[in-house]
């Protein structure tokens, strides 16, 4: 640990003219910093998310007051969680993208081809090599799935960083070339899902993990935030920075623990029909008292599979030298190829992580509809961009963030599903998701022209 | 700290030594423009070399190529008298090669420790990066250029013009630099902050740092420089001591191409 520090070993021994002779020892620029102004200041968060969690909460409320009070329900936000989770596993993806300034039109259709293959590649293949419900069914589904998603990324990426061609249009080509390619797989048809395992990350009640499990993955959570904040004062301390006020570390590890907790509650509340908990707890040899039993559904799957991705392509963009390029590319194209940066390299490997990621994005959907069909995935680059830029991801390049998107996939569809509710017909949801997408991006573009 | 001494020392009438850098008949053409027209300079160390010219007579481009942007067509590039081979800038980084960009070359969008360690990260035993450490020497270097400066967490977008030139001159010398290549060093600095640069390349002559400064403007460079190459379409009209040479004569190299009796003249020199 303390090794990483020797690199820096000062290089102009003198100071020059002006810096009153700094003494030996002395931390010249490790002056405390002025006293944070306000309360949001002292936190450290960032506003525009706040902003975003704000516009969410007033998107809810008021969708539940059109809608008769059926929005703010156990059950909707748990089918709402679960909805989004496919498009939000896609927008962290696509937020590297943009950021980096370019573009993908394609995940919609690599969503479709992927999707495809798995379930062909699981019925025809594995089923008979393995066996009904075998452990190495899902591994090597999810397996083939994610690496062709990342080979079709992987070749668009080619394309752009080393032959040149704008990303825009070789993402559109790849948007007509892999829908015909989903349609080829499998000449048109449809194909059901097999394997019970894969079809648990398609959430449903099965694919919950119910209300235990829940309750020990919500401790976990609020332990990590916890060990977060601490870690990060730690690292902070051993340079003696100015460190935030302890009231305000307080403030966010509660507020986060109370958001995990809310969560919980939320998911926990939401409990299988009679008929079936009965159903499910004779099958399960439980006894079943004269009242009934509830047995709650608990996150589902697919939502913690969408949370994991976010926290790993968090701690990508903010931790690794990968995501650091990534950003410095985007912030400075010119910039990075002069400090030594392999830019072609890092638009490679982005988008090739953005087709993994459709990969994923499809044994999420696949599951949830129990088959593959041609044209799943249609219009989900859309979504995915729309949701990306939402999240305050700037189409200039260079910002963005992981949580943001994620939150904008929420947004995206929180829209749709309150217009369902509300018995709004498909055209006119349209024609609101457009609205409120081009609406988001112009107040952002106001917010930042303010901040600058 | 003086170990290094100047092969320009006063009254020394001759240059001896291996040159730290030399770039013997450089050559390089943007789509049937010659940019650098067989050009051939050095560098020693502790020396102070300007590069001068109007815009677009090739300096930038001439430098760039020891920076490792861009590989010249023909010439070759020597490194304490050893052929060196630079395809990239993290070749010419290896070498000791530091330059600070005309554009400064900065990432607006990140903080001033990841513009100063980009390429070259600090990481820690886990393999990622090591924030805080990169913070704590950037806050010691920076302390030491611009003890002013207290924007650690802010984009570099929000820095004033002598912050940013302060941060990308911190990245040049934070590295154990050798040769440093000072492009237009003082453009969108005021008389003070351009006084201060001055007194840090003198500061780092001293240590025995090779320093070529190039400007467009004679006046920026006359008085700090051992030498001066003059530089005219593309190709090398002369080089001179800066103590055989009037600032006219040097004008007069710019202007007409035309290499004064001081000066060692170079292809490119006016017939007269």
């Amino acid at each position: 640990m303390t090794d990483t520090t020797t690199t820096s070993t000062p290089i102009p021994a003198a100071p020059p003219p002006g810096s009153p002779a700094a003494k030996p020892g002395s931390r010249p620029g490790s002056a405390p910093a002025a006293a944070p102004t306000s309360f949001i200041g002292a936190l450290e968060i960032d506003v525009r998310f706040l902003g975003m969690l704000g516009a969410l909460a007033v998107i809810w409320v008021v969708f539940d007051i059109l809608a008769g009070g059926t929005f703010l329900t156990a059950r909707n936000l748990w089918n709402l969680s679960v909805q989004s989770s496919s498009i939000a596993v896609m927008s962290t993806g696509m937020v590297l993208v943009i950021v980096m300034r370019h573009i993908d039109l394609s995940v919609g259709s690599i969503l479709g081809v992927t999707g495809m293959i798995m379930a062909v590649f699981q019925v025809s293949t594995l089923m008979p090599t393995f066996g009904f419900n075998h452990p190495a069914v899902i591994i090597l589904t999810l397996a083939a799935g994610i690496s062709a998603g990342a080979a079709i990324g992987a070749l668009h990426g080619f394309v752009i960083a080393y032959l040149g061609v704008p990303a825009f249009i070789v993402t559109l080509g790849g948007l007509l070339v892999w829908r015909g390619a989903a349609w080829a797989v499998a000449e048109g048809k449809t194909i059901p899902l097999v394997d019970d395992n894969f079809k648990l990350l398609g959430g449903g009640a099965n694919g919950s993990v119910g209300e235990m499990w829940s309750w020990v993955i919500a401790v976990i959570a609020c332990l990590a935030i916890a060990a977060a904040a601490v870690q990060a004062r730690r690292q902070r301390q051993r340079f003696h920075f100015p460190q935030k006020p302890v009231w305000a570390e307080f403030v966010i590890v509660i507020a986060g623990c109370l958001a995990v907790i809310a969560a919980t509650l939320v998911v926990n509340a939401y409990t299988l029909p009679p008929v079936l908990a009965r159903r499910y707890a004779e099958a399960a040899g439980l006894t079943v008292p004269p009242e009934g039993i509830a047995i709650s559904f608990g996150f589902a799957i697919p939502v913690l599979v969408a949370l994991a991705v976010g926290i790993v392509m968090t701690f990508v963009t903010n931790r690794t030298r990968f995501g650091r390029y990534v950003f410095a590319i985007g912030g400075n194209p010119e910039a990075a190829d002069l400090a030594g940066i392999n830019t072609r390299r890092v638009t490679l490997a982005v988008f090739a992580l953005m087709g993994a990621l459709a990969a994923i994005g499809a044994a999420i959907s696949t599951a949830r509809l129990n088959s593959a069909t041609n044209a799943q995935g249609t219009l989900d680059e859309l979504y995915v961009i729309a949701a990306a830029v939402i999240g305050g991801t700037s189409l200039a390049g260079g910002s963005g963030t992981i949580a943001g998107a994620m939150l904008g996939a929420l947004v995206m569809q929180s829209l749709q599903s309150g217009m369902v509710l509300m018995r709004v017909d498909t055209p006119y949801q349209n024609i609101v998701v457009g609205i409120v997408l081009v609406f988001a991006v112009w107040i952002d573009t106001v917010y930042r022209k303010r901040i600058k | 700290m003086n170990a290094v001494t100047s092969p320009l020392a006063p009254g020394a009438s001759r240059i001896e030594g291996t040159p730290m850098v030399e770039m013997r008949d450089i050559c390089i053409s943007f789509g049937g423009i010659r940019a650098v027209d067989d050009v051939s300079v050095d560098l020693y160390p502790g020396e102070v070399v300007g590069l001068l010219g109007h815009n677009g007579a090739g300096k930038s481009t001439l430098i760039k190529i020891l920076a490792g942007a861009y590989k010249p067509d023909a010439g070759e590039i020597r490194i304490k008298g050893e052929k060196a081979d630079i395809a990239n800038p993290r070749d010419a980084k290896r070498y000791g090669i530091e330059t600070i960009y005309q554009t400064l070359a900065l990432a607006d969008n990140v903080d001033a420790a990841a513009n100063l360690f980009l390429g070259r990260e600090l990481m820690t035993a886990w393999g990622t990066l090591d924030d805080v450490a990169m913070e704590a020497a950037t806050r010691e270097v920076m302390g030491r250029l611009n003890p002013n400066f207290r924007k650690f967490k802010e984009p570099v977008r929000g820095l004033s013009g002598g912050q940013r030139q302060s941060v990308a001159i911190a990245r040049a010398i934070h590295f154990n630099a050798k040769i440093l290549i000072m492009d237009e060093p003082t453009a969108a600095l005021g008389p003070q902050e351009t006084a201060q640069v001055a007194e840090l390349i003198k500061q780092l002559k001293a240590e025995g740092i090779a320093i070529f400064l190039i400007s467009h403007d004679i006046h920026d460079v006359f008085d700090l420089a051992d030498r001066v190459s003059v530089m005219k379409n593309g190709k090398l009209v002369g080089t001179a001591r800066t103590s055989d040479v009037t600032k006219d004569e040097v004008l007069g190299m710019i202007i007409l191409g035309k290499s004064p009796p001081g000066a060692l003249a170079g292809p490119g020199a006016a017939a007269d």
